[in-house]
């Protein structure tokens, strides 16, 4: 998108209106998030821009609601049921994300790399049964899950659960992995079975270091999709499974503290850290390299 | 010279794709030292025929040895031919080197790490005898300084010296060069041809597919012309060259050397 040097005063002026344009739209898609960042800091009860916020007035921010969050009770002005659940929702969805990315992970490479053989009966409705999740309803994936989980014990267990966001996640790790896929050079692993490397050797000598960029972002989406995952938690778990998503939803239901905002904030932060790096990586690899994404 | 010794035996392939009938039986004979060159206009087959030698296509009909040992074929479940051990397939292949007309180096490796790779996981020597041999390697071919270059910072000619140097190492039998300056700018043939004349005064085995005449002329043992899958003729340099029987060869070589 950048200006070339030959470009007329009216291409120019074009040009500066189109990023207007596009700020805009993008402020206007980002806004929720950045106003939730500010009233997360605020000493009031109530999620809402206190007079004293707006005069920016210290004594009207504080960081109470983080300690809250922390588990850190020793605030006395704090009228809100204080506990370790925050952190322990914490912990389960970092559980579970994990798990559930690592599984969703390896099921797609090999999922893609099945797909995409020159020779594959049945190519377009495996594929098509393998991205369902994503265009069916989330609530008749939820309801369909508990009912089939519900007949081996599966509900409110954590295998259940990991299962579940696996399915979640596994058509994003086979797209991605797929399109990747299509560009890469099949000469190469040629070359090295030309040279004596037996088929799994050349599969994670030379295949997978060329794929990982994919991988790394299916394996990414599908870790943000089940850290984010309320609805099929609400379904297939149980008391036992409290995820960060399932501890906002009871606390925006029955206790009003902008603690819930906190946690936004938190994982705002850790969403953008993360996409950061990888995307770093993804495009310090891409620049040794010389690959050209396709 | 005097070859008593058979280094590759080749005899009676056939190959089809699909309704094409790619090679219609070709047989070929290679003793060690030799360097035999295969002509041939494009869709004769040459390429074909050099990859089933190690494999990377499955002949439908015919043999291939290695210095004495026969890749053994069986009949596979889909009524093909197919490999009957294939531990044995890679085991020969690491003593049949190959050289592509698309360099194919590993993008995500720097040079040395193309030339060790193969010494390290497939000879299992260790990582400094490894390092040793490539870097020998790589300054035979005159690529040493660039060794710690990635494959897409390096020039077409670079780069192939640097795939010749990769098949060089495993120190193989035979040397297969599929059309190797096919894919490059004109001036960077001559770098990459010097290599390989170094190789074949060497006494290197080399079985090589290539449009370069003058390689041909003046470098081989023995070339051979293929048309439409099967050898239009065969002979010494001086044979081919200079009393040539074939008519169709001579039509190719006037088309060739335009």
């Amino acid at each position: 998108m950048a200006l070339p040097s030959y470009a007329t005063p009216a291409q120019k002026l074009w040009h500066y209106i189109y990023i207007a344009i596009c700020s805009l739209v993008l402020f206007f898609l980002v806004m929720p998030l950045l106003v939730v960042i500010p009233i997360s800091f605020t000493s009031s009860p109530f999620l809402q821009f206190t007079p004293e916020m707006l005069r920016l007035d210290p004594e009207a921010f504080s960081l109470r609601w983080y300690r809250l969050m922390m588990g850190d009770c020793s605030d006395p002005g704090i009228t809100t049921v204080c506990s370790d659940n925050w952190k322990i929702g914490a912990k389960n969805s970092l559980f579970v994300g994990l798990a559930a990315t690592a599984l969703a992970t390896t099921l797609g490479i090999l999922a893609a790399l099945g797909l995409s053989r020159p020779v594959m009966p049945g190519r377009k409705l495996i594929m098509a049964l393998m991205i369902s999740p994503l265009i069916v309803p989330l609530i008749i994936t939820a309801s369909g899950l508990f009912f089939f989980f519900a007949r081996f014990n599966l509900v409110a267990t954590y295998p259940g659960l990991i299962m579940a966001h696996t399915i979640l996640g596994l058509p994003f790790v086979v797209i991605t992995v797929t399109a990747t896929l299509v560009g890469f050079d099949h000469n190469l692993t040629k070359a090295a079975a030309s040279l004596g490397g037996g088929v799994l050797r050349n599969f994670f000598k030379i295949q997978m270091p060329l794929i990982l960029p994919g991988v790394i972002s299916g394996a990414l989406f599908a870790f943000i999709t089940s850290f984010d995952e309320i609805v099929i938690v609400l379904f297939v778990g149980g008391p036992d499974q409290i995820t960060l998503p399932r501890q906002m939803w009871s606390g925006v239901r029955q206790e009003i503290s902008p603690t819930i905002l906190s946690v936004a904030t938190i994982l705002v932060i850790l969403s953008i850290c993360l996409l950061t790096v990888v995307e770093l990586l993804r495009r310090r690899n891409e620049r040794i390299r010389g690959i050209r994404p396709t | 010279m005097t070859h008593n010794q058979s280094a590759l035996e080749v005899s009676d392939l056939y190959k089809r794709f699909g309704d094409v009938e790619v090679l219609k039986g070709v047989t070929m004979d290679a003793g060690v030292g030799d360097v035999i060159s295969l002509l041939g206009a494009s869709g004769s087959g040459k390429s074909t025929f050099l990859r089933c030698i190690n494999l990377l296509e499955t002949p439908d009909r015919g043999t291939v040895t290695v210095h004495g040992e026969t890749i053994e074929m069986t009949i596979g479940k889909s009524g093909q031919p197919e490999p009957a051990d294939m531990a044995q397939v890679i085991r020969l292949r690491a003593r049949l080197g190959m050289v592509f007309q698309s360099f194919n180096l590993w993008q995500h490796m720097t040079v040395l790490e193309n030339v060790t790779e193969a010494l390290v996981q497939v000879l299992n020597m260790s990582k400094s005898a490894a390092y040793e041999k490539a870097c020998s390697t790589l300054e035979k071919v005159g690529m040493f300084d660039r060794k710690d270059y990635y494959p897409a910072h390096i020039s077409g000619g670079q780069q192939q010296r640097a795939a010749i140097a990769r098949a060089l190492a495993m120190d193989p039998d035979v040397l297969l060069f599929d059309e190797p300056t096919s894919a490059l700018d004109p001036e960077l043939v001559g770098e990459v041809l010097k290599v390989m004349r170094t190789l074949a005064d060497e006494g290197r085995t080399m079985i090589v597919v290539t449009h370069e005449i003058g390689f041909a002329r003046d470098v081989s043992d023995q070339v051979i012309f293929l048309h439409e899958g099967a050898i239009e003729s065969q002979g010494t340099p001086h044979q081919m060259f200079n009393e040539p029987e074939s008519e169709r060869f001579r039509q190719f070589l006037s088309n060739a050397l335009h």
